[in-house]
């Protein structure tokens, strides 16, 4: 997003304006580089699972998932409705309801400057990799209201939700000044420094993140697994009929000379 | 002539009908004695997959409708709905909005054959004003079914399109408030392209599809070679010695060219369907929000070309008539080519080299009509302008002074 030092009214603007996740423009103008590379396994039903446990006691405090119902979740992830209403509904003991939040949407608009997006189809509109990176690099910012900022939504106002799992990290912003002093000015990366542990390790965290981002993959098209598995039937039925095809025309232009 | 039922004569229940419609007779004008040229080659297959698409988009567009809700406050939700909560529904809508796109492939690969065989050509001018009558109409329905799933690019590009006419001098303004119910795209634009999208367009679209296909088989087909078939006919039955029945032999190998496509379409549908983001865009899966603006409005990617001229052109009210032009001028061809001979087989480098410049020009300004403006984008698109409308504008020159070689009087092929 572009930077301004313009006056404080349009810069609370601008930041309230990419908070909002509808605001792919803004989000999307930052291109900041992407520290880690994330690809999306939703055929590992486990981490879904594990994904939609994270995102039912983590996320969806504030941020609903109104299209996709805990019914289909249950049905599509194996888990038994005693299970579910149990474990992952929080805000509603009908099944056929859809996941929403608790959070009232206006003033929560008030609270946090945005009100927290949906996140039925959010992996679709910023890709997993985006998500996966974002989740992964809230940074301690005093600048900031809620005292961390973000490296891929620079003035996110979503609070590191995730802080004590993670634990707590800086950006480490004179790196690019070494290097050039260095003579090495190529590698200009941005990279953390952990100034405190959380409760779970590096690996762990990174785990409990793309379960997270596993499980969005899959809400944002439930429909996938079976899409794909119909179109494998699909095409060998059509090489099979496109063969049987080809023989069939090579058999009646016999007879054209 | 008076119209005589039953010609053929047909006895039973066909007889019954053919005393009362003309069953017998229409499968045979169409298909079973609609004598079509041999040598079709790959080219060919592409009038066939466009009527193929045609039957898809109507079918799944029937789908689509009975869950679609034509609100701007739910026409995204709906579209949620009909990917989760409607059975096989994602494939229904992947088919739909796939099919967008390979309508745009196979329609300009099949006037792409026209171009190269000269089927525009002398006794097919209206065989060809329908079919740009038919681009005309696609251009239209898929602006319209594009706007409908309500996302943040469907609004942002309805807005784009919508404010061109607002170019039109004295009237612009009004016109835009009147095309779109309102003064900015809204809940009554959404409501009036849901209309024009599912009833008036397509409406006219099959009706011209059907005059299309009446005046192929009125003259007949041309072929690769550009000759008519019809001057070599046996004596005894009047059937063109290089035709063969539609049906069973362009049947058959059509089913064929249907099977191909369908792994590939189906293919997309099955496995890739949002098209690497060219199918379906990522703002897309986000709602329509009036005060937000997309960071870069880029326009389908069957658009690509005319809005890369839209932007070539530094005045707006001349970068819209040359944008209208570029469609326009499709109509034109038929009296552009002065050239003695139809088909490139037999043209000279003269009609070689423009077709190709032309190729190249429409590839470059689809692509750099859906990047960011840029500065070499800008001058590529202009240079790519100018050779868009050289093409057409030169033509009647080039074709003529254009050396030929001499057209065979009998169609090229060999059995295989």
């Amino acid at each position: 997003m572009k930077r301004t030092k313009s006056p404080s009214m349009l810069r609370a603007l601008l930041a309230a304006a990419a908070l909002s996740a509808g605001t792919p423009a803004l989000a999307a103008g930052g291109h900041a580089p992407m520290p880690y590379r994330f690809e999306p396994d939703t055929g590992n039903l486990a981490s879904v699972q594990r994904g939609a446990r994270n995102f039912m006691n983590y996320c969806a405090g504030c941020h609903s998932m109104r299209h996709l119902r805990y019914s289909r979740l249950g049905a599509d992830l194996g888990i038994p409705e005693e299970l579910l209403a149990k474990h992952l509904m929080f805000t509603s003991d009908k099944p056929g309801d859809p996941i929403l939040s608790a959070m009232p949407a206006e003033p929560s608009a008030t609270w946090f400057g945005a009100t927290p997006p949906d996140l039925s189809v959010e992996t679709r509109m910023r890709g997993p990799n985006w998500v996966y990176n974002y989740l992964m690099t809230f940074y301690l910012d005093d600048k900031r209201p809620l005292g961390t900022n973000n490296l891929i939504l620079p003035g996110a106002s979503m609070p590191h939700v995730l802080g004590a799992l993670q634990g707590w990290q800086v950006l480490e912003t004179s790196h690019a000044d070494e290097a050039q002093g260095d003579g090495h000015g190529a590698h200009a990366g941005p990279t953390f420094k952990r100034v405190s542990e959380g409760t779970l390790g590096e690996k762990e965290f990174e785990k409990f993140v793309a379960d997270t981002v596993n499980f969005m993959v899959y809400a944002a098209e439930p429909g996938r697994a079976d899409r794909i598995s119909v179109g494998m039937k699909v095409m060998l039925f059509l090489l099979v009929f496109t063969a049987l095809a080809w023989l069939l025309k090579r058999e009646y232009w016999k007879d054209v000379h | 002539m008076a119209i005589v039922p039953n010609p053929y004569k047909t006895t039973g229940f066909l007889g019954w009908i053919d005393d009362r419609f003309p069953l017998t007779k229409l499968w045979k004008d169409h298909l079973a004695e609609y004598y079509a040229p041999k040598n079709f080659n790959f080219w060919y297959y592409f009038g066939s997959l466009a009527l193929l698409v045609l039957v898809n988009q109507l079918l799944t567009g029937i789908f689509l409708t009975m869950h679609y809700k034509p609100d701007a406050a739910q026409a995204w939700h709906s579209v949620e709905y009909i990917m989760r909560d409607v059975p096989w529904g994602n494939i229904i809508r992947y088919l739909h909005s796939t099919g967008a796109s390979a309508f745009f492939i196979v329609v300009y690969l099949h006037m792409y054959r026209g171009l190269l065989y000269g089927s525009y050509r002398k006794p097919r001018e209206l065989i060809w004003i329908f079919g740009c009558l038919i681009f005309l109409c696609l251009m239209a329905e898929a602006f319209a079914g594009y706007v409908l799933p309500w996302g943040q690019m469907s609004y942002w590009g309805a807005q784009v399109i919508i404010s061109l006419f607002g170019a039109i001098p004295v009237v612009g303004p009004d016109l835009v408030v009147w095309i779109q119910g309102d003064y900015i795209p809204s809940d009554a634009t959404l409501n009036r392209l849901f209309s024009l999208h599912v009833i008036a367009i397509p409406f006219v679209l099959v009706g011209l599809v059907v005059a299309h296909l009446i005046a192929l088989h009125e003259v007949g087909s041309n072929n690769p070679d550009g000759i008519e078939i019809k001057k070599h006919k046996d004596p005894k039955t009047g059937v063109p010695l290089d035709g063969i029945a539609f049906h069973p032999y362009y049947t058959v190998k059509d089913l064929f060219g249907v099977g191909v496509f369908l792994i590939i379409f189906l293919g997309v549908v099955f496995f890739a369907p949002d098209g690497g983001g060219y199918f379906l865009e990522k703002p897309n899966f986000q709602e329509a929000n009036p005060l937000v603006t997309p960071e870069h409005i880029t326009p389908a990617w069957y658009f690509g070309a005319f809005y890369a001229i839209l932007r070539a052109i530094p005045d707006k009210l001349l970068g819209v008539i040359g944008m209208g032009a570029a469609v326009l001028i499709f109509f034109a061809l038929p009296w552009l080519d002065r050239s003695p001979v139809k088909s490139i087989r037999y043209k000279g480098w003269m009609f070689k080299t423009a077709l190709a410049a032309f190729t190249i020009a429409f590839v470059a300004l689809s692509y750099f009509g859906m990047k960011p403006p840029s500065e070499l984008g800008t001058l590529v698109s202009r240079v790519g302008t100018i050779v868009y409308f050289a093409f057409f504008l030169l033509m009647p020159f080039y074709s003529k002074l254009d050396k030929t070689k001499p057209e065979p009087e009998r169609v090229t092929y060999e059995a295989h």
